[in-house]
């Protein structure tokens, strides 16, 4: 029997078990719209800018094991998902994005609503194809979903012309994809595991650093089998948290330009680092040269060949699945019987807890004004660190990421690499939806909530309760503190003049919207968010504008340079007094 | 250092644009890029003469390796080959100087292949560099246009790029 495109791309999105459809109707989809409304296997969720709809696909993927699916029309359509798109390629991000196309004869006549989206997507995904034969759809969105999850995970764009999903085909999905010109490495070489082991052992300030590939490879529990067997220090990085646990005591919380000083000192001062699925990005380790500048030597374990030896030079490479490659590991590392040297390992230790102890996280509290890290840590205690956490980009994604520990995976989701201000509320609803009994909370800001507000509109429609807390700093907080810190406080438009009033719209889009001015109200306002399961409350928390993100790392310092928080001025000013144990190193 | 890039990929519509794509987008260098289908018409292959560090091509060649698309990359440099350009080149020449062109297209071993009363268009093969000094060893004010296809290389002996 034969059926037509249309029908094809929903009979596909049926084979593939997918639950939600994040999309927008309009011309060059309407089949696929009519295939969509006579069948109830899966929903359709109407957002209010294509944008929304791959974010919000994006973060169904992110805190789930599934994979996310857009659907957009041509042109404009097209192109506003393109910034989404570019959010998930950068974070490895398995996805489907369905386009609309003008039909295939009028292609390249620049006909209403014609964009070349396999061209303007091409950098930033993982994959596109353009269908031009009905007959071809099924096997081309059977390899989009393959592709999308497989290896190093990616986007993946398919592009249908109108008259393709108007055609008829016979249906035949096939069971399984063979791509002969795309076989990603699984399992890792035995050979390069065994010398990552003796490089390992062999070190005397060894360290674990732990990247989204660990997220997204699932690897967490080897992760925390070798962390724990070995009893080695770990970091994580931005879109790791969670990888290994962090309210552990072997956790050093996060590395980086916002990362804790024992983090950043330990990244530095190691002798031996265990790369796994990370990629010494420059928000991570800086400039390489500053980086390398105390030698030490690198193993990474990486998917992705062009991940590794790409800022930073490799002594052991191993490309694999990360969860394979460490199993290997664990399993070589327990029929080896060697270990680390405990005399090293625990003066090294020594070390660490010393960075550790004045708590680079340390802010001075107020009675007055309410300070944005407080707001976090409430939160925290609130949800009792169970909640699903997702953010914006700017000063309050780097408080969420410092203030709110992360014990399990898929929990803190942020548009790491992208920085893509306008995730945080249509990520919260593609998380909600994939987690329907999750908390789920966004941390937005003044600025990136206004990115992507229309979705509140969304979240009335489908019911999505998830909480949004605002700090409203009246700033673009971020850059208002690079231009205090580098710029001679010349606030070139970063002071957010004329915001809405943020609980009047949250109201008038048919939610809860609560204001805190006080210290004092924060935790009793978001025990009372918290308290509404059924709906969104939109909590705006007036802050202290003035509040600045430390620890941090100048642009091309090394990250024993860091900025600190003024209790800790004086062991900058010293480093060798705080290193005191560590003499000859420092 | 110049390399000579052998790239088997997919012949589909759009692969090419993905490997040029990648070379723009992440600042590698394209001295000049040959492609045409196999024997195999569902491959083809392309030569890319480009220049870089050590590391560089090691990016290049991962990231070439990453396309979905592209089934095999060889970096030619790393063992003996050949390597082949085809230069078409349109020379002024008139009167006595119809002679001394003829010569040095002889002496290069180029054909003529196209004859006019003031003009000789002659093919020329050979490594880059003999092309090079072709048009190094006749007068610049005679030449009226040059054609150039790149680099096209093969490995040396058995060595070969397939499936």
């Amino acid at each position: 029997m034969q059926i037509t495109g249309a029908e094809i791309v929903v009979r596909c999105l049926q084979e593939e078990g997918v639950e939600f459809v994040f999309g927008y109707p309009g011309g060059a989809v309407i089949e696929i719209y009519d295939a969509i409304f006579k069948q109830n296997q899966f929903r359709h969720v109407l957002v209010r800018h294509e944008q929304a709809a791959v974010h919000a696909a994006d973060a169904y993927s992110r805190s789930s094991e599934k994979i996310g699916v857009a659907l957009v029309t041509s042109g404009p359509g097209a192109t506003n998902a393109v910034t989404g798109i570019a959010t998930a390629y950068m974070d490895s991000i398995p996805m489907v994005v369905l386009s609309g196309q003008v039909s295939t004869p009028a292609i390249g006549l620049d006909a209403f609503q014609e964009v070349d989206m396999i061209g303007i997507t091409r950098p930033c995904v993982k994959h596109n194809f353009l269908v031009k034969n009905v007959a071809e759809l099924a096997s081309t969105i059977k390899k989009a979903f393959y592709l999308a999850k497989s290896g190093r995970p990616g986007p993946v764009v398919v592009d249908i012309p109108k008259d393709i999903t108007q055609q008829l085909a016979a249906f035949d999905y096939p069971e399984s994809v063979n791509v002969r010109s795309y076989v990603p490495v699984m399992r890792g070489h035995s050979g390069q595991i065994k010398k990552a082991i003796s490089l390992l052992l062999g070190a005397q300030r060894p360290l674990i650093y732990v990247g989204g590939g660990a997220v997204q490879g699932n690897a967490w529990e080897e992760v925390r089998a070798l962390v724990q067997s070995l009893g080695l220090p770990c970091t994580n990085t931005l879109m790791g948290l969670g990888a290994y646990p962090g309210n552990d005591r072997q956790c050093l919380g996060m590395l980086g330009m916002h990362g804790t000083y024992e983090a950043n000192m330990a990244m530095h001062y190691c002798d031996v680092v265990v790369a796994v699925g990370a990629r010494f990005d420059d928000r991570v380790i800086s400039v390489p040269e500053q980086f390398l500048a105390q030698a030490k030597k690198v193993i990474h374990i990486d998917v992705d060949p062009s991940s590794i030896a790409k800022r930073v030079k490799v002594d052991v490479p191993i490309v694999g699945d990360v969860k394979l490659v460490l199993r290997e590991m664990l399993e070589q590392l327990k029929h080896g019987g060697e270990t680390l040297d405990g005399a090293a390992l625990e003066s090294w230790w020594r070390q660490i807890e010393a960075w550790r102890a004045p708590n680079s996280l340390f802010y001075a509290p107020s009675d007055t004004l309410i300070k944005p890290q407080y707001v976090v840590q409430k939160l925290y205690e609130v949800t009792g660190g169970n909640a699903i956490i997702t953010s914006d980009v700017g000063q309050h994604q780097m408080w969420a990421a410092q203030y709110y520990p992360f014990d399990t995976p898929r929990r803190w989701i942020n548009s790491g690499g992208l920085g893509t201000m306008g995730f945080g509320l249509p990520a919260a609803m593609g998380a909600q939806l994939a987690n329907p009994y999750a908390t789920v909370a966004c941390v937005t800001g003044d600025a990136s909530i206004q990115m992507n507000i229309q979705e509140l509109s969304t979240c009335k429609q489908y019911h999505v309760p998830v909480k949004i807390i605002n700090l409203n700093n009246r700033y673009l907080g971020m850059v208002r503190q690079w231009q205090e810190l580098f710029y001679g406080n010349r606030y070139s438009e970063t002071y957010m003049n004329a915001l809405p009033d943020f609980v009047k719209l949250a109201e008038a889009y048919g939610h809860v919207g609560l204001r805190v001015e006080k210290p004092s109200d924060v935790e009793p306002a978001l025990k009372e968010a918290f308290a509404l399961k059924e709906r969104l409350v939109f909590l705006d928390v007036i802050t202290d504008q003035s509040e600045n993100v430390f620890p941090m790392v100048q642009n091309g310092k090394g990250l024993n340079q860091m900025d600190l928080p003024p209790h800790m001025r004086e062991i900058q000013l010293n480093p060798s007094e705080n290193n005191r144990d560590y003499g000859n190193l420092c | 250092m110049r390399h000579i890039l052998s790239i088997l990929l997919e012949n589909e519509a759009g692969a090419l644009s993905r490997v040029v794509g990648l070379f723009s987008a992440r600042g590698y260098n394209i001295d000049s890029l040959t492609v045409a289908a196999t024997e195999d018409p569902t491959l083809s292959r392309m030569t890319i003469v480009t220049h870089g560090t050590e590391e560089e091509l090691e990016q290049i060649t991962k990231q070439l390796n990453k396309l979905i698309e592209v089934v095999k990359v060889i970096d030619l440099n790393e063992s003996e080959h050949i390597e082949r350009e085809l230069m078409l080149i349109k020379v002024r020449s008139i009167g006595k100087d119809r002679e001394e062109m003829k010569r040095m297209a002889d002496i290069f071993r180029g054909r003529i292949i196209d004859v006019t009363d003031k003009t000789y268009t002659i093919e020329l093969t050979g490594t880059s560099e003999k092309l090079n000094a072709f048009i190094e060893a006749i007068d610049h004010a005679v030449i009226l246009e040059t054609v150039r296809t790149g680099a096209s290389g093969v490995g040396r002996g058995e060595r070969i790029l397939k499936i």
